[in-house]
């Protein structure tokens, strides 16, 4: 299966949904930027079409356009053709509001990560069964570690209390 | 196990991390696994039960998370390889190469195919040597202890050629952008081919002890099933998926180095549970030595040239070229780590020995990394604990734990 | 009834004080302190808490191989059974709450080997926002530099904690006066378990 034909075959499902498709470098990589409102729509028909499971979920922050990009790589286990590719279900959503819906009702495989992304950027998915961090414990979550405001500093940061 | 009940005189303010629990409603109590636990530790599993039966099952991740993604955006591309090497340090070459592929795809550049043979070469030796591992750490949970012995034993025959060709007992750092750093010693492939007959020798006597064994089969057969249709849905990976009955690895699906050149199969077992799982890497370590026969063939038959890309091994001084002819030693230039990398988008899979790890790669043109989205095998196959667990008894907890082969640090990453 | 009888030679009544009489004694006229530091260094049980990566090679320690069994050290399940903690790497906050909770629940006394260059400060994850050091967490007696060590450190970590039993008596001071006056927790427990659920 050529990288065009998915293309083609992504067309034909999503329809009008679909704002841009970009093959990336090594032609196995398709991004499918969407509107946010219609990606819980979207992908239940991606679903549809063969993409069974979610490979992973991730967010980028681009701080200053104001904007997060939430992907979802889908891939597909039962078809063989389709396998060789990824493709990505991006969507923006304003940087100040960040409120998305959830997949994990769609897409089981969704689940855990999507706490991952919460945790990481502070984005609420609405309607996930359990939104709560993931990997950090909640004082350290709090600080939404992944976001570009958050700097790592390159000298290590070491706390000393005083001895008691 | 020290269970201890919550309320006991004089334990009010001690809670013990290993196993305790407590009363949530009649005939229900909430039992705390881990993160210390007899088996390999960094992982909790907060379980309800019902008398002897676990009815809900929750994992809490998270106890080896070093924030990998967050602190790649802050370094040099080529510092972030040692880095992810930590994910999986026993799994090395597996875990780092499609990070070095996704890279060398911004980049537009293929490593040498000598290079492409040496890279399959690692990633076979660590795929082992992980199973065994893998092994070893199912013995403890069993409470097994010669199989803790022996696979153990018997990978420090793979940990040995490893460092024989890298240097490093683990941590390799072998392929980097372009090319490996180091290749073949002389007499290396005579080594490997006298290890590979003897893996060959001690998969039969693992059978006898541990595949074949009675107590083993009555532990692990029909338990922890996972049937076709929810392996897929959960999206769970590696020889866990295939041991359910799907035929999917990466190393097919979508061929990377000479995989495709290479004649190996893909088994698949179709009852899901964890006796499958257990037959199904032992039916992985044939076919990768397999795969180690034909790449030592090939390696014999070819001498030895460059090992890094042609931009950048042509800029290299006389003298490494010299270093290189002599011991086969690749002495990178100061480019490596001033590089910068086009702008662009990159998703790049491979299989490790627990199964698919995917790397989305962004850069925005500049020296470091934009963002770095890493998801390993371990956290897709976190999911099974949440929906494969409850429904069975408490002792099937440590069959199933082992028979996934759940590695903390590569699920936390 | 108190312990203080006018027979003396009784250890009955008050357990401590005749915990405080048996240990004046044994330790004070007898000077079987000695006897407890070479009992000790080759009793040492650690704890099977694996913190992080370096877990591998503790692992391989043990094995046929490297066999560190013989020096008499052997990783053992719960803590209330041992009295040694090796921290293998990284100790993020997350772990460090476990690892100040098992190490409370050790019975004294009982000693720390910090594994790795994560475990001495931090190694290649130096300025990541969710680790610890080790140091802070518990008192750490011997340190093994490496990324990750090889097993063989692992063995002459032992070998060195036991020479410093037997040179420093920790092991008889940690009976006599119960704690080491130069070993404090640098970070108190309420920084680490705040937020701890269980």
């Amino acid at each position: 299966m050529e990288p065009q034909e998915v293309v083609d075959l992504v067309r034909r499902v999503l329809g009008d949904m679909v704002r841009d498709v970009k093959i990336w470098k090594g032609n196995d990589y398709i991004e499918v930027e969407i509107d946010a409102s219609s990606i819980r729509e979207a992908a239940a028909r991606m679903k549809e079409a063969g993409f069974d499971h979610v490979k992973d979920v991730t967010a980028v922050d681009y701080m200053k356009e104001g904007r997060f990009r939430i992907i979802y790589n889908l891939s597909s286990y039962n078809n063989f053709d389709l396998s060789y590719y990824i493709v990505g279900l991006a969507y923006d959503i304003p940087r100040d509001k960040p409120e998305t819906v959830s997949l994990a009702d769609i897409y089981t495989s969704a689940e855990f990560q999507e706490r991952e992304v919460y945790e990481g950027f502070g984005i609420i998915f609405k309607g996930h069964p359990d939104l709560k961090p993931l990997l950090l414990s909640p004082p350290v979550a709090e600080q939404k570690p992944l976001r570009k405001d958050f700097i790592v500093r390159e000298e290590p940061e070491i706390k000393v209390e005083k001895k008691r | 196990m020290s269970g201890i009940v919550r309320g006991n005189v004089g334990f009010n303010d001690l809670k013990i991390p290993g196993m305790w629990s407590r009363k949530i409603g009649k005939d229900l109590y909430e039992v705390f696994i881990g993160p210390q636990h007899p088996g390999s530790g960094h992982m909790r599993i907060i379980i309800r039960i019902d008398g002897d039966i676990i009815v809900e099952a929750e994992p809490d991740m998270g106890y080896v998370h070093r924030t990998m993604e967050k602190l790649s955006e802050g370094r040099a591309w080529i510092k972030a390889i040692p880095l992810f090497e930590r994910m999986a340090i026993h799994d090395a070459c597996n875990v780092t190469l499609p990070y070095v592929r996704a890279v060398e795809k911004l980049l537009g550049i293929e490593a040498p195919l000598r290079a492409k043979y040496l890279r399959v070469l690692l990633c076979e030796i660590n795929r082992i040597a992980a199973f065994l591992y893998g092994f070893g750490i199912f013995g403890v949970f069993l409470g097994h202890s010669t199989m803790y012995m022996w696979p153990f034993g018997d990978r420090e025959v793979w940990v040995e050629l490893a460092e024989w060709l890298t240097g490093a007992r683990l941590t390799h750092t072998y392929p980097v952008f372009g090319g490996v750093r180091r290749d073949v010693p002389e007499g290396f492939t005579d080594s490997l081919r006298k290890a590979i007959r003897y893996m060959r020798r001690r998969l039969e006597d693992y059978r006898k002890i541990f595949v074949d064994n009675p107590v083993i089969r009555a532990r692990l057969e029909d338990v922890g099933v996972i049937p076709r249709n929810l392996a897929i849905e959960l999206g769970i990976t590696g020889p866990n998926l295939r041991a359910s009955g799907v035929r999917y690895d990466v190393r097919k699906n979508h061929p990377y180095e000479v995989y495709d050149e290479l004649d190996f199969e893909i088994p698949v077992f179709q009852e899901g549970d964890a006796y499958a799982r257990v037959h199904q890497r032992v039916q992985e370590i044939l076919q990768s030595l397999r795969i180690l026969e034909q790449v030592a063939d090939w390696l014999d038959k070819h001498p030895r040239e460059p090992v890094m890309h042609e931009r950048f091994w042509k800029t290299a001084p006389p003298l490494y070229k010299k270093i290189f002819q002599e011991t086969g030693r690749v002495k990178l230039g100061a480019v490596m780590a001033i590089m910068k990398i086009p702008q662009g988008k990159a998703y790049e899979r491979g299989e490790t020995a627990r199964g698919e790890i995917s790397y989305y790669v962004e850069s925005d043109g500049g020296n470091k990394p934009y963002r770095i989205r890493i998801h390993s095998a371990s956290a897709r196959n976190a999911l099974v604990y949440k929906y494969i667990v409850p429904g069975h008894r408490v002792m099937d907890l440590p069959a199933i734990y082992g028979s996934i082969d759940y590695f903390p640090p590569e699920a936390d990453r | 009834m108190s312990g203080e009888s006018p027979e003396g030679r009784a250890y009955v009544g008050n357990i401590n004080v005749s915990a405080r009489r048996a240990r004046k004694l044994l330790l004070g006229d007898l000077k079987l302190g000695k006897l407890v530091d070479w009992g000790t260094a080759f009793s040492l049980w650690p704890v099977h808490l694996t913190t992080s990566c370096c877990g591998c090679e503790f692992a391989a320690a043990w094995s046929p191989r490297f066999d560190n069994e013989q020096h008499g050290a052997l990783p053992w399940i719960g803590p209330r059974q041992t009295n040694m903690i090796i921290i293998e790497g990284t100790v993020s906050k997350k772990m460090a709450c476990a690892l100040r909770l098992v190490w409370e629940q050790m019975p004294q006394p009982k000693f720390a080997i910090a594994m790795g260059a994560c475990a001495l400060d931090g190694g290649i994850f130096y300025n990541s926002y969710n680790i610890v050091r080790p140091w802070q967490v518990v008192p750490v007696d011997v340190y093994i530099p490496g990324c990750p060590p090889r097993p063989e450190s692992v063995a002459r970590a032992i070998i060195e904690l036991q020479r410093k039993m037997r040179k420093k008596q920790i092991a008889s001071k940690f009976v006599e006066e119960g704690w080491r006056p130069d070993k404090e927790y640098v970070m108190p427990k309420e920084d680490l378990c705040s937020w701890w659920r269980g």
